[in-house]
């Protein structure tokens, strides 16, 4: 079976520094997989060398396709949607503006319609806000307004940038609850980067663990929850 | 007190042109941080296109539409040739080429068409029934033409996908991106608009101030004075204010007048009408330096 992403010899920089050496793993269609390491290890540049953000080299092939060196609103088009660090709301524009902008090529179609209806009722209480400011929301709103929009781009893979940052503990709950029934539900495969590590291992069928820019261990969740340096390290316990 | 109407009307004619130009100013400015000082002389150059297909024995109309695609697609291509490379330099360099741009458009027009102030048209009829008294034809014509102009582009940017996006990409490029927005075209498409919209006012303005390839220069003044008033990141605000400043230059000039007829004493009168309306609008600013309707940007350093 064709991985849906597959990325090789991952290199990534800023600048002159080399954030990212020789990052390799892969992900199956259907599945969670999650991104473990600390602070400054290389997952949200992962994220970002996946759709062309930072300068790249290596491999990334989505769905079997190369994909490296295509425009990040390319790689979008094809099915990848990044919920960035920070949510990246609109902040002047409407929840509804928010949303619609993710399916702006099509228009105002009764389908897009239907894909609104279909996010409210993962996230109803978008619909509820639906004509305030998005920049007035909550946190944890915003949070619900980055996934949505994601979305609506109808993608087959979703990278999720830390969706519990600064939310208070029952709000990620609801969050993940509702990530794994778009997994399930909407058949997304996704890719979770979390400092949380305990919260992602639940949720995620597979780990890679990343330290100082380099794939360190990788396995099943349930393999990698009991590894004793993951454990102390990362779990705390 | 007929003649205040009078000049508050023709206040608001300027004020339109104005409003145009600050507007192009602002599209511009919300999604690059620049400010086109070459605005106003794409808008001459566009006039003179109009006015040579006008020579040339097309009908105002045509040539005025044809001047407007002219316009937005040398926008659309000045954006993607000239500044596209420039996408990370740093301002003075984008700045030398606004300068350059404004140079150029110049120094071209008054090589092809001489630096010969020309007579430009209007296809406004010389009577309006009923207003006759108080608002020349070709200043509500203008003002008609402009608000039509206006309200065109805000159905575009409020109530379209595509204005939407054009919104988004100017707003939050990265996210915009991620959206899958192809924020390079959509620069590229506020250039184009920026163009239109200045064409239009240029082939309004023209026939007031008469053809020649320096008639933009105050104008561009005027226009920058009004989107900073209005708050240069605001485009409602920028129009507001581009009509604020062309009825307060007025209203200047005209208790001026007040003033000598009344106790006979010249303090202002048309020659300084412009000093003045400066001087306001530099209280204002400074008093509120977002303009009145700007938002307050905190930047992080």
């Amino acid at each position: 079976m064709v991985a849906l992403l597959e990325v090789n010899g991952l290199r990534a920089f800023y600048g002159q520094t080399q954030a990212l050496y020789d990052v390799a793993f892969a992900l199956e269609q259907g599945g969670i997989t999650t991104l473990l390491g600390a602070n400054g290890a290389g997952k949200t540049t992962t994220l970002r060398a996946i759709c062309n953000m930072v300068r790249t080299e290596g491999r990334v092939a989505f769905d079997g396709q190369p994909i490296t060196g295509r425009a990040t609103e390319s790689i979008v088009r094809l099915g990848v949607a990044h919920v960035p660090e920070g949510r990246g709301t609109f902040t002047t524009l409407t929840v509804e503006e928010n949303l619609r902008i993710a399916a702006y090529t099509r228009g105002r179609s009764a389908e897009v319609k239907r894909d609104l209806d279909q996010v409210f009722e993962y996230f109803p209480r978008l619909r509820e806000r639906i004509q305030q400011q998005a920049g007035t929301l909550s946190g944890g709103e915003q949070q619900m307004l980055a996934v949505s929009r994601a979305l609506m781009l109808r993608p087959r893979l979703m990278l999720l940038d830390e969706p519990s940052f600064g939310l208070a503990p029952l709000i990620v709950q609801e969050i993940f609850r509702i990530l794994r029934r778009i997994n399930e539900e909407s058949k997304v495969s996704m890719l979770l980067v979390e400092q949380n590590a305990a919260l992602a291992l639940d949720l995620a069928d597979h780990a890679y663990v990343l330290e100082t820019g380099r794939v360190v261990m990788a396995g099943p969740s349930s393999v990698v929850k009991n590894d004793e340096n993951i454990r102390k390290s990362y779990l705390g316990y | 007190m007929e003649q205040l109407i009078q000049q508050v009307a023709s206040g608001l004619a300027n004020g339109a042109i104005y409003a145009c130009v600050a507007l192009a100013l602002v599209m511009i400015f919300v999604s690059t941080d620049h400010i086109n000082f070459a605005q106003g002389e794409m808008a001459m150059f566009s006039t003179y296109i109009s006015w040579q297909l006008i020579q040339w024995g097309l009908d105002y109309w045509i040539a005025f539409f044809a001047a407007v695609a002219i316009s937005f697609v040398a926008g659309v291509l000045i954006e993607r040739i000239v500044l596209r490379p420039l996408h990370t330099a740093p301002v003075l360099s984008i700045i030398v080429v606004f300068i350059g741009l404004l140079a150029i458009c110049n120094s071209v027009a008054g090589t092809v068409w001489s630096y010969l102030i020309k007579e430009y048209p209007t296809p406004f009829p010389k009577e309006v029934f009923g207003f006759s008294g108080l608002i020349g034809a070709h200043q509500l014509g203008v003002v008609v033409v402009t608000l039509l102009v206006l309200s065109l582009l805000f159905v575009f940017f409020r109530y379209t996908p595509l204005g939407l996006a054009m919104r988004a990409a100017a707003q939050n490029p990265v996210s915009a991106r991620l959206a899958g927005v192809r924020v390079d075209w959509m620069l590229a498409l506020g250039w184009g608009l920026a163009a239109a919209v200045g064409a239009v006012a240029g082939m309004m303005v023209a026939h007031i101030v008469y053809l020649d390839p320096n008639m933009m220069a105050g104008i561009l003044l005027y226009a920058f004075a009004g989107a900073l008033l209005g708050g240069i990141s605001s485009p409602g605000g920028a129009v507001l204010g581009g009509f604020m400043v062309g009825v307060l230059e007025n209203l200047v000039a005209y208790l001026g007048n007040a003033i000598e007829k009344g106790f006979g004493v010249y303090i202002i009168g048309n020659g300084e009408k412009l000093t003045v309306a400066l001087i306001i609008v530099i209280t204002v600013l400074t008093l509120k330096p977002s303009g009145l309707f700007g938002r307050v940007v905190v930047k992080r350093v």
